[in-house]
C-alpha cells in the first residue's frame, strides 16, 4: 500500500482481473511484499492471533446461531441441547466462549505493546484510535454475548451493566427502559442483544480492515521505534512474519486448547449454569475477568453517576493518548523513566483486576480507590510530563544498526 | 426514580425469597469442601461405569423423589461415555416410568410408559407444588448441579455427607437442616443419605460415604456428558499443534536463518 506495488501478474486471468478489480494486487501488497520491519519480536504476533480469535468467534458464532433459541423460556436449554445434542456442539460453545476470553488475553498484550513501544505516536494516531474503537465493540460484543446463556450471572451482569445507565441525569431512567424494551430486562432485552451480538463481529471485522489499512499507510512501528529508512531495515511480510505469526499462534492455540479441553469453564461463574431467575440474586455479581479492573474503578466511586463517568472514563483517555504523550521517542527502550511507570500500571491494571473481582468492602475500597488515582494520573500527570523532563538514552541510526550491530542494553 | 425503585422492589422479593430456599449470607463463610479423587480429573480422566450406574441407582430410589433431571433422556443412559446400560436395560429403566403424552386423535391427554426417547419426568407438575411440599423451598434441578456450584463435584460429595449437628448458638427454623458446607449453615434439605439406604446391584457396602461419591460421579456424567469425547479429542489436539509448533519453529528457524 505505500511505495510502490511490486505485483506482477503471472497468467492471462490475472492480467484481465488486475485492470478490473485489482484485488489480488491489493493481497499482494499487503500480505506477501508488504516491506516489515526485520527487529519485529514476538509481541508483534498478537495483531495475527486477532485477526484469527476474530474469525473463530464468527465461525463458531454463526454456528451456535443455528441452534441457539433467543427467548426468555428457551435460551438455557437451547444452549444446554447444543452441549449435548447438537454434533460437536459442546466443541463448538467452548471454543465460541473460551475464544471471547482468548480474544481478550490477546489483545490485552497487543495493547500494552503498542503502550510500551509508543506505537500510538504520530504518524500511527488513527491506527490506534480504531484500535480502541475495536476494543470498545469487543467489550459490547462480550457482555452481550454473555447475556445469551439466559444463566443467573448473564441475568445479574446486565442488570448491573444497564443500570449504570440509569445514573445518567435527567434521562437515566428512559435511556435504561429504552434499552430494555420494557421496565426491566427481560424477552425484549434478551432479543435485541442477541441481533446485536451478532451485528458487533461484524463491525469489529470492518473496523479491523480500516485498522490494517492505517498499519499500512506508515507501516509497522517496531521494538527501537524508529521508523524505518531504507528496504535494508526491512524484510517481505512472506514469508518471514507469516511464519513467525504461524508458529506464535500455533503456541498460542496450544493455550487455548489446554482451555477447551481441560478447563473449559474455569474462566466462566458457576452460577450461569444455573438458569435466570429474576427473585434470586446471586450473592456475587462479577462480570467476566476481561471487564474487572473496570468494574473495580465503577465500585471504587462512592458515587454512582462519578463511578459511572470514570469507568467510561478509563477507556476514552485512550482516545487521548496519542497527545497526552508528550515524549518524542517511542520505544520505552530508550525511556529509563517510562519504563519504570509502564511497570507500574501495568501491575496497576492487575490489582484492579483483582479487586474487581473482591467484595466492594474494607481494605478493597481503598486498594481500589488507590489504583483508579494512579491509572488516571498515569495518562494525565505522568506522561505528559515524563515527555518534558525525562532524558531518553541515545537512540540507534536506523532498525538495521541495532539489529545487525550490539544490542542496546536491555 | 421508577427503574431504581423497581429494582429495589425485586432485590427485596429476592432476599425473601433467598429466605428459605438459599442463605443470604456472602458465601464466604462456607467450609470449603475437602478435595476427593475423582476418576474423571486430569487429562485422562473418565468414568467408572460401575460409579455411574451405583450413582444412577442412588439417584433414581433418593434424589429423583424430590429433584428434577431434566436434561437427561433415558436414552442418554446408553451412550457411549455415559453410564453404558443396554438398550434393553435403558428401556426397561424407561418403562418403570409415567409420562404424558397427547393430544390424541381425540383432543385428549393420555399417560403412557416412559420411552428411551423420553426425558426423566420431574417429581413435581411445577415449581409451586415443589415449594409447598417442601416447605417453601425449591429442590434444583440436578442435571448440571456439579457445574453450577464453585467446587464441583468437590462441593456436591462433601454436602450430601457432611451433615451435622448445629453447633451452639446457631439457631435453627423448624424444616432447616446445619450442613457446615452450604452457604449460611443453613439448608432445607434433610441429610438425605443413611446408611444402607439402597442395596447396590453389585454388593457394594452402601455407606453414605460410597452412596456420596457414587451420586456425586453420577451427577458429574449428567453436567458433563461431553467430558471423556472431549479430553479424548483435547489430548490429540495437544500433540497435534506440539508437533505442528515444532515444524513450524524449524521452517521459521529455517526461513531466518539466510538474513543475517
Amino acid at each position: 500500500m505505500s511505495g510502490e506495488s511490486t505485483y506482477n501478474p503471472s497468467n492471462g486471468f490475472t492480467k484481465w482481473m488486475d485492470s478490473r478489480l485489482p484485488i489480488l494486487r491489493l493481497a499482494h501488497d499487503s500480505f506477501v511484499d508488504y516491506p516489515t520491519p526485520k527487529n519485529l519480536n514476538y509481541w508483534w504476533t498478537f495483531g495475527g492471533i486477532l485477526t484469527f480469535c476474530l474469525v473463530t468467534q464468527i465461525i463458531t458464532g454463526i454456528i451456535l446461531a443455528m441452534h441457539y433459541t433467543p427467548h426468555v423460556d428457551f435460551a438455557f436449554n437451547s444452549v444446554e441441547h447444543i452441549m449435548r445434542n447438537v454434533n460437536y456442539g459442546w466443541l463448538i460453545r467452548y471454543i465460541h466462549a473460551n475464544g471471547a476470553s482468548m480474544f481478550f488475553l490477546a489483545v490485552y498484550i497487543h495493547i500494552f505493546r503498542g503502550l510500551y513501544y509508543g506505537s500510538y505516536k504520530a504518524p500511527r494516531e488513527v491506527l490506534w484510535i480504531l484500535g480502541v474503537i475495536i476494543y470498545l465493540l469487543m467489550m459490547a460484543a462480550a457482555f452481550m454475548g454473555y447475556v445469551l446463556p439466559w444463566g443467573q450471572m448473564s441475568l445479574w451482569g446486565a442488570t448491573v451493566i444497564t443500570n449504570l445507565f440509569g445514573a445518567i441525569p435527567v434521562v437515566g431512567e428512559s435511556v435504561a427502559i429504552w434499552l430494555w424494551g420494557g421496565y426491566s430486562i427481560d424477552n425484549p432485552t434478551l432479543n435485541r442483544f442477541f441481533s446485536l451480538h451478532y451485528l458487533i463481529p461484524f463491525l469489529i471485522l470492518g473496523v479491523v480492515i480500516l485498522h490494517i489499512w492505517a498499519l499500512h499507510v506508515p507501516g509497522n512501528n517496531n521494538p527501537v521505534g524508529i521508523s524505518v529508512k531504507s528496504k535494508q531495515d526491512t524484510v517481505p511480510f512472506h514469508p518471514y512474519y507469516t511464519v513467525k505469526d504461524g508458529f506464535a499462534l500455533t503456541v498460542f492455540l496450544i493455550l487455548f486448547a489446554y482451555f477447551i479441553f481441560f478447563a473449559p469453564n474455569v474462566l466462566g461463574h458457576a452460577d450461569n449454569y444455573i438458569q435466570a431467575n429474576p427473585l434470586v440474586t446471586p450473592a456475587h455479581i462479577v462480570p467476566e475477568w476481561y471487564l474487572l479492573p473496570f468494574y473495580a474503578i465503577l465500585r471504587a466511586v462512592p458515587d454512582k453517576l462519578g463511578g459511572v463517568a470514570l469507568m467510561f472514563g478509563a477507556i476514552f483517555i485512550l482516545f487521548l493518548l496519542p497527545w497526552l504523550d508528550t515524549s518524542k521517542v517511542r520505544s520505552a527502550r530508550y525511556r529509563p523513566l517510562f519504563r519504570q511507570f509502564y511497570a507500574l500500571l501495568v501491575l496497576d491494571c492487575l490489582l484492579l483486576g483483582y479487586l474487581g473481582a473482591q467484595p466492594a468492602e474494607g481494605i478493597y475500597i481503598v486498594l481500589a480507590r488507590i489504583g483508579t488515582i494512579y491509572y488516571f494520573a498515569h495518562f494525565l500527570v505522568v506522561l505528559p510530563v515524563l515527555g518534558i523532563v525525562e532524558k531518553p538514552k541515545a537512540v540507534p541510526e536506523s532498525i538495521s544498526e541495532p539489529v545487525l550491530g550490539a544490542q542496546p542494553a536491555e | 426514580m421508577m427503574t431504581r425503585f423497581a429494582f429495589k422492589a425485586v432485590l427485596g422479593a429476592a432476599i425473601m425469597a433467598l429466605g428459605l430456599s438459599a442463605p443470604a449470607h456472602a458465601a464466604g463463610d462456607a467450609k470449603a469442601p475437602a478435595a476427593m479423587e475423582w476418576s474423571f480429573d486430569g487429562l485422562f480422566g473418565t468414568y467408572d461405569r460401575d460409579a455411574l450406574r451405583r450413582g444412577f441407582q442412588v439417584y433414581k430410589e433418593v434424589c429423583a423423589s424430590c429433584h428434577s433431571l431434566n436434561q437427561i433422556a433415558f436414552r442418554n443412559l446408553s451412550q457411549a461415555g455415559g453410564p453404558e446400560f443396554s438398550e434393553a436395560e435403558v428401556k426397561a429403566i424407561a418403562r418403570e416410568y409415567i409420562v404424558e403424552d397427547g393430544p390424541d386423535d381425540y383432543g385428549d391427554m393420555y399417560e403412557r410408559a416412559a420411552l428411551p426417547r423420553d426425558k426423566f419426568p420431574s417429581p413435581y407438575p411445577n415449581e409451586n407444588a415443589a415449594r409447598a411440599a417442601n416447605g417453601g423451598a425449591y429442590p434444583p434441578d440436578l442435571s448440571l448441579i456439579n457445574k453450577a456450584r464453585g467446587g464441583g463435584a468437590d462441593y456436591v460429595h462433601a454436602l450430601l455427607s457432611g451433615y451435622e449437628d448445629a453447633p451452639e448458638g446457631v439457631e435453627m427454623r423448624p424444616g432447616l437442616y446445619y450442613n457446615p458446607y452450604m452457604a449460611g449453615g443453613k439448608i432445607a434439605m434433610p441429610a438425605p443419605l443413611l446408611e444402607e439406604l439402597v442395596e447396590y446391584s453389585d454388593g457394594t457396602p452402601a455407606t453414605v460415604e460410597q452412596m456420596s461419591m457414587d451420586v456425586t460421579h453420577f451427577l458429574n456424567w449428567t453436567a458433563e456428558p461431553e467430558l471423556e469425547q472431549r479430553k479424548r479429542i483435547g489430548f490429540m489436539v495437544l500433540i497435534y499443534l506440539t508437533i505442528f509448533a515444532g515444524l513450524m519453529f524449524f521452517s521459521m528457524r529455517k526461513i531466518w536463518a539466510d538474513l543475517h
